[in-house]
């Protein structure tokens, strides 16, 4: 039988400040000083500009639900047991959408356009994941 | 007369789910030589190569060389082209484009795949790292729940109802039926049989998924000359249109307009460019790898208005007698996709009715025909052939 894990982020050096942000509990996001566009995935040049200069912005956690489904069957092996889960894209206050989970709801409670705030999940001592519940 | 290139000759193997004996060498040796013979050829006369990539081969490097070595072929240009969806459609201009710069004169472009589901399934080639890195940590893994949340976006802007996905499906039953090699052609199916379909995720039902398989197809482009004097009716290349660019890393997550795909823009110029109207289309061949991107790369190919393609699909008979004729194959949906070769099925039922040789299922007067390539998110190839 083969083990399936969840797979987990592997930071590299442009996504390195992202990941230590989430550790820290305190979301940052990655902001070209020339052009100050936010930036998500984060990159070694800003994909509207082309500058390679940036710093990183703590923003407040909170942006709505764009879109999401309710993963009746497990998207992966290793989530096999989650099912259903909410996938969702949340988009930031900051204009930039992520990728997530929308917990502490029931999958059939969400909706499009709904308040959502980040919640930080610590999956071991290196990674945190940045999910989402339903705005206090 | 024309001496542009044209397209001589084509062979499709029936898909099968049994991927028992078979690899993406047997089956792209199988079809590349059944195409060259359609196409009047010799092998020796194959001068290019264009190959898509695969999965039962685990996505490995220098695949034209060894495809080249493989057939036995010695070639004056040769590449693989990875678009993902969009793959077989920009083939066919990269040929035409090859032969045009004097590059060559023949070009076998060809796929073979493999999708074994014991094994793939749960160990397909990796995606870059980044879907690794963002995507994949939160269960966006594979493409059912992207499609699925691009589903429900488009319904929470356009009031797209789930009727009118499912219409799609039925309708490209109907045409499998008429097609004896089409996997899912045995069995009629209703709107209702859609909509109690399992949900896979959430609002995309199981007969709105596109069911991997093994398969392959191949095709020839030649130079001009030679076309007007080949066995088949050329099928030529009036336009080509490629699109890529949405600021995210597959499924759109990103992309600033999420709803309006990469279609849009490859469309407006593929009609600008060729002076065609939308009405001059006989049929569409459209990549189904789910409902929602047959109904987005009908809007914004511009055959309706954006965000009524629902309407649209109620509206029309899309099957192959009807006044819209839609994926005459069947579409991935009813036909297969055969692992990375799934747009190379349309190109193949482009070519196959434009040479007059879709049987029961022959698009009546069909003299050109839009082919639209790619899963539309990231990338998307799209085309005008005529006869």
């Amino acid at each position: 039988m083969v083990d399936f894990s969840k797979p987990l982020p592997n930071p590299t050096p442009d996504s390195q400040p992202y990941w230590d942000s989430l550790k820290a509990h305190r979301m940052s996001l990655q902001k070209c000083t020339a052009c100050s566009s936010f930036i998500h995935y984060p990159r070694s040049r800003c994909p509207e500009c082309g500058a390679d200069a940036f710093e990183w912005v703590p923003v407040s956690g909170r942006g709505t639900v764009y879109t999401y489904t309710i993963a009746r069957m497990p998207t992966h092996p290793a989530f096999g047991k989650d099912a259903p889960y909410t996938i969702a894209i949340v988009e930031l206050e900051e204009g930039v959408r992520v990728t997530s989970n929308v917990i502490d709801c029931a999958p059939e409670a969400v909706k499009v356009g709904m308040p959502v705030e980040v919640v930080y999940e610590d999956v071991n001592d290196e990674i945190t994941l940045a999910k989402f519940k339903p705005a206090a | 007369m024309s001496t542009k290139p044209a397209v001589t000759g084509f062979y499709e193997m029936p898909p099968t789910r049994d991927p028992r004996g078979l690899t993406p060498l047997r089956i792209t040796a199988d079809v590349a030589n059944r195409a060259i013979a359609d196409a009047g050829l010799e092998k020796g006369q194959i001068d290019g190569l264009l190959t898509g990539q695969t999965m039962g081969d685990g996505f490995t490097m220098l695949w034209p060389t060894v495809v080249v070595d493989y057939l036995g072929l010695d070639v004056r240009y040769m590449n693989t082209v990875e678009n993902g969806g969009g793959s077989s459609t920009g083939m066919l201009w990269r040929a035409c484009a090859a032969i045009e710069a004097g590059m060559c004169d023949h070009v076998l472009c060809v796929v073979g795949d493999v999708w074994d589901s014991k094994t793939l399934s749960f160990n397909p080639p990796p995606f870059p790292k980044v879907a690794r890195e963002f995507d994949e940590p939160y269960g966006l893994v594979g493409a059912t729940p992207g499609y699925a949340m691009l589903t429900r976006r488009h319904m929470h802007e356009f009031g797209t109802k789930p009727e009118q996905l499912a219409k799609i499906a039925v309708d490209q039953r109907k045409n499998a039926m008429a097609n004896p090699t089409a996997l899912y052609g045995n069995k009629a199916i209703e709107i209702e049989d859609v909509l109690n379909s399992r949900v896979i995720c959430d609002p995309v039902h199981l007969l709105e998924v596109v069911s991997p398989c093994t398969g392959g197809g191949a095709f020839v482009v030649s130079r001009g000359d030679y076309a007007e004097r080949g066995p088949n009716p050329p099928v030529r290349l009036l336009g080509a249109a490629e699109a890529g660019g949405n600021r995210s890393i597959i499924y759109a997550t990103h992309a600033p307009k999420y709803t309006t795909s990469m279609v849009k823009r490859a469309a407006d110029e593929l009609f600008k460019k060729t002076g065609l109207s939308r009405s001059d289309m006989d049929f569409a061949q459209i990549y189904d790898c789910y409902t929602v991107v047959v109904l987005m790369t009908i809007e914004d190919a511009g055959f309706c208005v954006k965000g009524q393609s629902g309407a649209f699909a109620e509206d029309h008979d899309l099957t192959f007698a009807g006044d819209f004729p839609l994926n005459t194959h069947g579409g991935q949906l009813s036909f297969g996709q055969p692992g990375l070769g799934g747009g190379m099925t349309q190109v193949m039922e482009a070519i196959r009715q434009l040479m007059g040789r879709g049987e029961a299922r022959q698009v009546k007067n069909a003299t050109k025909g839009y082919v639209a390539n790619g899963g539309i998110v990231g990338q998307h190839c799209g085309l005008i052939l005529a006869n």
